[in-house]
């Protein structure tokens, strides 16, 4: 069973001509079939610790360890690291002019599965996964992410995390920017990956709101670098009620 | 997309357009047009027609400081049957017929070649196979001129290829009979060192057809200057260009649309891709429409991708409107860079850096390259892009 273990996690990143700590110490193991729900106050370092996953050359780790399988994550590049198995659902998904949505869905397929897949069969695997997603099909034909709405660019996030298959999925506030429609489209995709039971699912999130689709095993809170309380469920029905102040008092956030 | 450094005011998307009493095209050269070299100042770089080019590395093709060298170029063509291959004297009264040179160099290049190519087709010959013509540069310094004539309603696709290492100044003229098809690719694969200045002329007769595609590679500077009028109503052309610009290397293409006659149409899309410290493009889009050009439909684009910092694009559009009475006139510029957030979303899909670079290029790309139209061409293109990228990512 694939497991995903990060420990005492410390990432720098450079801004203003100064080097800034922002995780300082996560814990956290996420297992095939969990789903994780981080949630934390704007500036907790939540989405860095998700970029800092998928290797974005921006943060420097300073210290800890993260494992897939034993396999040391950090000594690895970006494309290796998806190609183990992680996955990684951006905030802001990046436009790429000149490249189809198709074109690259299939390179990134073949390039995560090691082998291209037959023609015939992906042709069918994307139009299926398309409809399912509510996307229409003259999207495979448009540049990637260029000119696509927010909740178009969401929807085309999870539709990769379908088709690739990930071992472990970092969903970065997927759910942020969307309609209540948009949000129970994109949510019923990441529900379909999730009763595979082969993906391991770490939802980072600021809104309880998504929850009410993707139920979460178990629920983190991140304040100031790193996880201050870990419980079931019941902590996320908590953070509705009370908000983050508790947590972001006495000068934990950045 | 984020801008390229150092884009000149009037580059950006919207460009220039310019509603002229009479042509500031004509009139911001610094000389009128002559075959005569001595009618031309020798250029400062501060002129308006030379202000992006080094002249320090023209190697005196400015100045006349350049003298012509035996055997520095082979030229070959290899012609289908029906085609009229010669070499002419300075004297043949086809010479100079689509245009005249409007620079100082192709000036120089006019006063001193010595023998001109002409290639003919006869009217009504239509060519199943390619015209290729060789251009292979021996080192030295070379002064030429060629000719390619289709009469009526002949067709003919030309492709000259451009090798080796040279110093060359040439004008290239193309001259379309009423209802001739003609497409022309030249490409320029020359060595690190060579220079290579041309003026190509176009004279498109009554509804003829001018498909030009420039394709630049290689060369320490390649400065080229299309230019296409009209010799009656119901002319098209399409001006396609295709340039990957490496460090060091000064690639210039300025390209004039002379809409001199009624109902005529023009179409360019020129794509480049610089990669490399000191890279540097040029692209120069002017169309005119003359006052009595009515019922005229042109459009220009220029679309760059900057794939590492330390490369530099000039894009200048430039469309002058002389009558209102036209179909349609409209211009597109803009610079884009590959940048590390694009890699980074690429990558993290599980794709190698390498490959993700070259599919960002080859998708760029990709839509001019079939334009072309000619099969084979378009593959060794796709290839030779490849090609590049290997090169200059490795």
């Amino acid at each position: 069973m694939a497991t995903l273990e990060i420990r005492d996690l410390h990432v720098t990143v450079e801004a203003d001509n100064a080097t800034k700590e922002i995780l300082k110490g996560v814990d956290l193991t996420v297992k095939q079939g969990e789903t994780h729900a981080i949630m934390g106050p704007n500036g907790s370092g939540k989405s860095t610790l998700a970029y800092s996953l998928a290797g974005h050359p921006k943060y420097t780790v300073t210290g800890g360890t993260v494992l897939l399988d034993g396999e040391d994550v950090l000594e690895m590049s970006v494309d290796e690291r998806a190609r183990a198995g992680l996955f990684l659902a951006m905030q802001y998904p990046v436009e790429v002019p000149g490249v189809s949505v198709s074109n690259f869905l299939r390179t990134s397929a073949t390039a995560v599965r090691g082998e291209a897949p037959k023609l015939r069969t992906w042709v069918k695997e994307v139009k299926e996964a398309m409809e399912r997603l509510s996307i229409d099909p003259s999207f495979a034909e448009r540049n990637v992410n260029e000119g696509f709405s927010g909740g178009e660019k969401k929807r085309h996030e999870i539709l990769q995390l379908e088709l690739l298959k990930p071992k472990i999925a970092i969903l970065d506030e997927t759910d942020s920017g969307l309609d209540v429609d948009a949000l129970r489209i994109v949510s019923e995709g990441v529900n379909r990956v999730r009763e595979t039971g082969e993906v391991g699912t770490l939802l980072i999130t600021h809104y309880t709101r998504i929850l009410r689709y993707i139920k979460p095993d178990q629920v983190h809170v991140f304040a100031g670098g790193r996880i201050v309380e870990s419980g079931g469920p019941e902590l996320a029905d908590k953070l509705e009620a009370e908000g983050y102040e508790a947590y972001t008092k006495g000068g934990a956030s950045e | 997309m984020a801008e390229a450094q150092n884009i000149p005011a009037g580059s950006m998307t919207a460009g220039q357009i310019a509603v002229a009493a009479e042509s500031t095209v004509a009139t911001r050269m610094s000389a009128p047009p002559s075959f005569d070299v001595a009618d031309f100042p020798v250029p400062h770089g501060r002129e308006e027609e030379w202000r992006f080019t080094p002249l320090e590395r023209l190697r005196g093709l400015h100045d006349g400081t350049a003298v012509a060298s035996g055997d520095s170029l082979k030229v070959a063509v290899e012609a289908p049957e029906g085609v009229t291959v010669e070499l002419v004297g300075r004297d043949d009264p086809r010479l100079g017929r689509a245009g005249t040179p409007v620079d100082r160099v192709a000036a120089q290049a006019y006063s001193a070649f010595e023998r001109a190519g002409v290639v003919t087709v006869p009217k009504e010959t239509v060519l199943t196979e390619p015209i290729r013509i060789s251009v292979h540069g021996q080192g030295g310094v070379a002064y030429g001129h060629q000719v390619i004539e289709l009469g009526a309603f002949a067709e003919a696709v030309v492709v000259i290829d451009h090798t080796g290492d040279v110093v060359t100044a040439a004008n290239v003229e193309y001259v379309l009979g009423d209802g001739a098809k003609l497409t022309v690719v030249s490409v320029q694969d020359w060595d690190d060192k060579a220079v290579h200045v041309a003026q190509h002329n176009a004279l498109v007769g009554r509804d003829a057809g001018f498909k030009s595609v420039v394709v630049t590679f290689g060369g320490d500077v390649v400065r080229l200057h299309p230019r296409v009028s009209y010799a009656g109503t119901g002319g098209e052309a399409e001006l396609y260009g295709l340039y990957f610009t490496d460090a060091g290397q000064h690639q210039e293409h300025r390209l004039l649309v002379d809409h001199n006659t009624p109902h005529c149409k023009s179409n360019v899309a020129y794509k480049g891709a610089l990669q490399g410290d000191n890279a540097h493009a040029v692209w120069i889009g002017d169309v005119l429409i003359e006052a009595k050009a009515e019922g005229t439909d042109t459009y220009e684009m220029n679309r760059n991708l900057v794939l590492t910092d330390g490369a530099r694009v000039d894009s200048v559009p430039n469309l002058e409107i002389e009558t209102g009475e036209i179909v349609g006139a409209g211009h597109a510029s803009a610079t884009g860079r590959f940048d590390d957030e694009q890699l980074f979303y690429l990558m993290a899909r599980g794709i190698p850096e390498q490959e993700a670079r070259r599919l960002v290029v080859r998708g760029f790309f990709a839509e001019l390259v079939q334009q072309i139209g000619v099969a084979d061409i378009e593959e060794r293109l796709l290839a030779k892009i490849e090609q590049e990228l290997e090169v200059s990512v490795a």
